[in-house]
């Protein structure tokens, strides 16, 4: 066994590879020196304390901090080789590779409809009827066809919290990005539609590849195929899942796992 | 002495009520009827007005009201002229200013928000807002009617633009900052360029909000008469030619409330009532909008 972080980086091809990043708001570190890879159609989970700076590792693989004046990152970010840190990368296309879910649902204020559509308006020229299929095909991928095909022209905030986090997943797929990153999908739902969401990321992953930041520790336990447990800013352990689940190499992440923690 | 009657002892269940409770209870009780009181002294001033308003304007509103211009005194006639009038002010100038105020809105609150332009434009939007309207009437008379050299229903409208405008920018930003941000990032997070956020998500997100101040905006200077007095002026006649002097409600109820003839006091009268419950109706289908619009 080898307890250096990079050599339980895994086999397969990555999608995204984060060397030496490190994140300031302002004048305080929110990420001190990450390095890991994140492998291309498999699931890898965030998780830790709050304020650990698992959402700020996310934002900044779609540059979402960007928006915001005097937050920072340092470091390298390979997105299939190409550095998407750089001042020169155009960050509207980065963000139709790469698309987020948020924490809450964030339907836009049109139909159901055109909540799909508005994404791959942005960048694609489809037909009327090239359009109908994209936005069903969408809604199948995300798994709420059946509960909104005879309402796709009601408004999206109509659905329930749970339909809505899916329409905002199908909305995500339909521009058809390479990677999917999931900011604590289903903290905002019931049981009953977060095993729903489980489910489709099970299912997204076999064309996606998927980050996922949870709460969950059995979610990520569930969904994952690699996690990271992270504290502080700090990366501390990274592996797949089901090692660093239960057989811990450091014995921060097992306080954690265990619920032992501080 | 046990366990059971310390629990049936008067430690137990309601309290009397001390002295300091009683005495926070008075004051409630104090505060309480003052409020109504000085809520029943508005609303007594404003159905005052209203009564009024209806016994001696309801006379004066009869058809030809509607279809005949301002008379001579003496002589039969309306306010339709003026009813026109008013309408091409007030519609022109929503034309020109809802555009120009919900752009500078949306510049203020998604652009430059913390920016120095951002700022000393919202510090004058804010100087205009509480300008006295005369003052905006001079201005456009200096600036427009001088160097014309004749009044005209343009300057009336530029006059009307001018004072609806800060109140469609305020409102117009205000309405765009309560769209919270996860909704801006998620369109943003979808590859849309800022300004197809802030037109697309964010402006329609608060829509409701944005009509209302629209509506808002107009009510305020449907009923403006200072600033039409020098740059709109009046005419007798029917007109929908805006580079001549035009009339309009506001002005002729000044006119001919002020004058002696006891037919034109009573067309004002019929006037004031039209302006009046035009204004409370613009004012009630904005707050019915944006209720609907804020429950959905």
């Amino acid at each position: 066994m080898n307890s250096n972080l990079q050599a339980d980086s895994p086999p397969s091809k990555l999608a995204l590879e984060v060397k030496n990043l490190s994140f300031f708001y302002g004048k305080f570190q929110g990420l001190k020196d990450i390095s890991l890879g994140i492998a291309e159609k498999k699931v890898t989970a965030f998780i830790g304390p709050s304020g650990c700076g698992k959402s700020t590792l996310l934002r900044t693989f779609n540059r979402m901090y960007s928006l915001y004046p005097g937050q920072r990152a340092e470091g390298e970010i390979n997105f299939y080789g190409q550095n998407i840190l750089s001042p020169k990368q155009d960050l509207n296309l980065l963000r139709s590779r790469i698309g987020m879910v948020f924490q809450k649902p964030t339907p836009f204020p049109m139909s159901i409809y055109d909540n799909i559509a508005f994404g791959v308006r942005l960048y694609e020229n489809l037909s009327a009827s090239e359009m109908d299929d994209r936005v069903e095909w969408s809604l199948r991928k995300a798994a709420i066809w059946d509960e909104v095909k005879d309402k796709l022209n009601q408004s999206g905030l109509s659905l329930s919290g749970g339909q809505q986090q899916r329409l905002c997943i199908a909305r995500s797929v339909a521009i058809k990005p390479s990677v999917l990153l999931l900011d604590e999908p289903t903290s905002a739902l019931d049981p009953i539609s977060t095993a729903k969401v489980e489910e489709l990321v099970h299912e997204l992953k076999e064309d996606y590849t998927i980050a996922i930041v949870t709460h969950n520790m059995q979610q990520a336990a569930r969904v994952s195929d690699f996690t990271a447990y992270m504290y502080l800013g700090e990366m501390i352990e990274f592996g797949d899942t089901e090692q660093l689940f239960f057989k811990p190499k450091r014995t921060e992440t097992e306080d954690y796992i265990t619920g032992r923690f501080g | 002495m046990n366990d059971m009657t310390h629990t049936a002892s008067g430690d137990n269940g309601l309290k009397k009520p001390s002295a300091r409770y009683a005495g926070r209870l008075r004051r409630n009780r104090l505060g309480l009827s003052l409020s109504m009181f000085a809520m029943a002294v508005g609303l007594a001033a404003l159905f005052w007005i209203l009564g009024v308003l209806l016994y001696k304007g309801l006379d004066a509103i009869s058809w030809s009201m509607f279809v005949e211009s301002t008379p001579a005194p003496g002589s039969a006639g309306g306010l339709a002229n003026a009813m026109w009038g008013s309408l091409l002010l007030v519609g022109v100038s929503a034309l020109v200013s809802t555009p120009v105020g919900i752009l500078a809105g949306i510049y203020l609150s998604e652009y430059g928000a913390s920016s120095r332009f951002g700022s000393v434009t919202r510090f004058v939007t804010d100087i205009m807002l509480s300008a006295p309207s005369i003052v905006i009437g001079l201005f456009v008379y200096a600036l427009v009617v001088a160097p014309m050299g004749y009044f005209s229903g343009w300057a009336g409208s530029i006059a009307l633009a001018l004072i609806a405008l800060p109140v469609v920018v305020r409102t117009t930003e205000n309405m765009l900052r309560l769209v919270p941000a996860p909704l801006r990032e998620a369109a943003t997070a979808l590859g849309a360029p800022k300004w197809r956020v802030s037109v697309s998500v964010v402006l329609r997100a608060s829509s409701s909000g944005v009509v209302t101040g629209i509506l808002l905006a107009i009510a305020r200077v449907s009923g403006e008469t200072a600033p039409l007095l020098f740059t709109a002026l009046s005419n007798q006649f029917m007109s929908s030619d805006m580079s001549q002097p035009i009339a309009s409600l506001p002005v002729v109820i000044y006119q001919f409330a002020m004058s002696p003839y006891e037919d034109w006091v009573s067309l004002a009268w019929g006037g004031a009532l039209m302006v009046t419950f035009t204004v409370l109706l613009i004012n009630i289908v904005a707050r019915v909008l944006f209720r609907d619009k804020s429950k959905g």
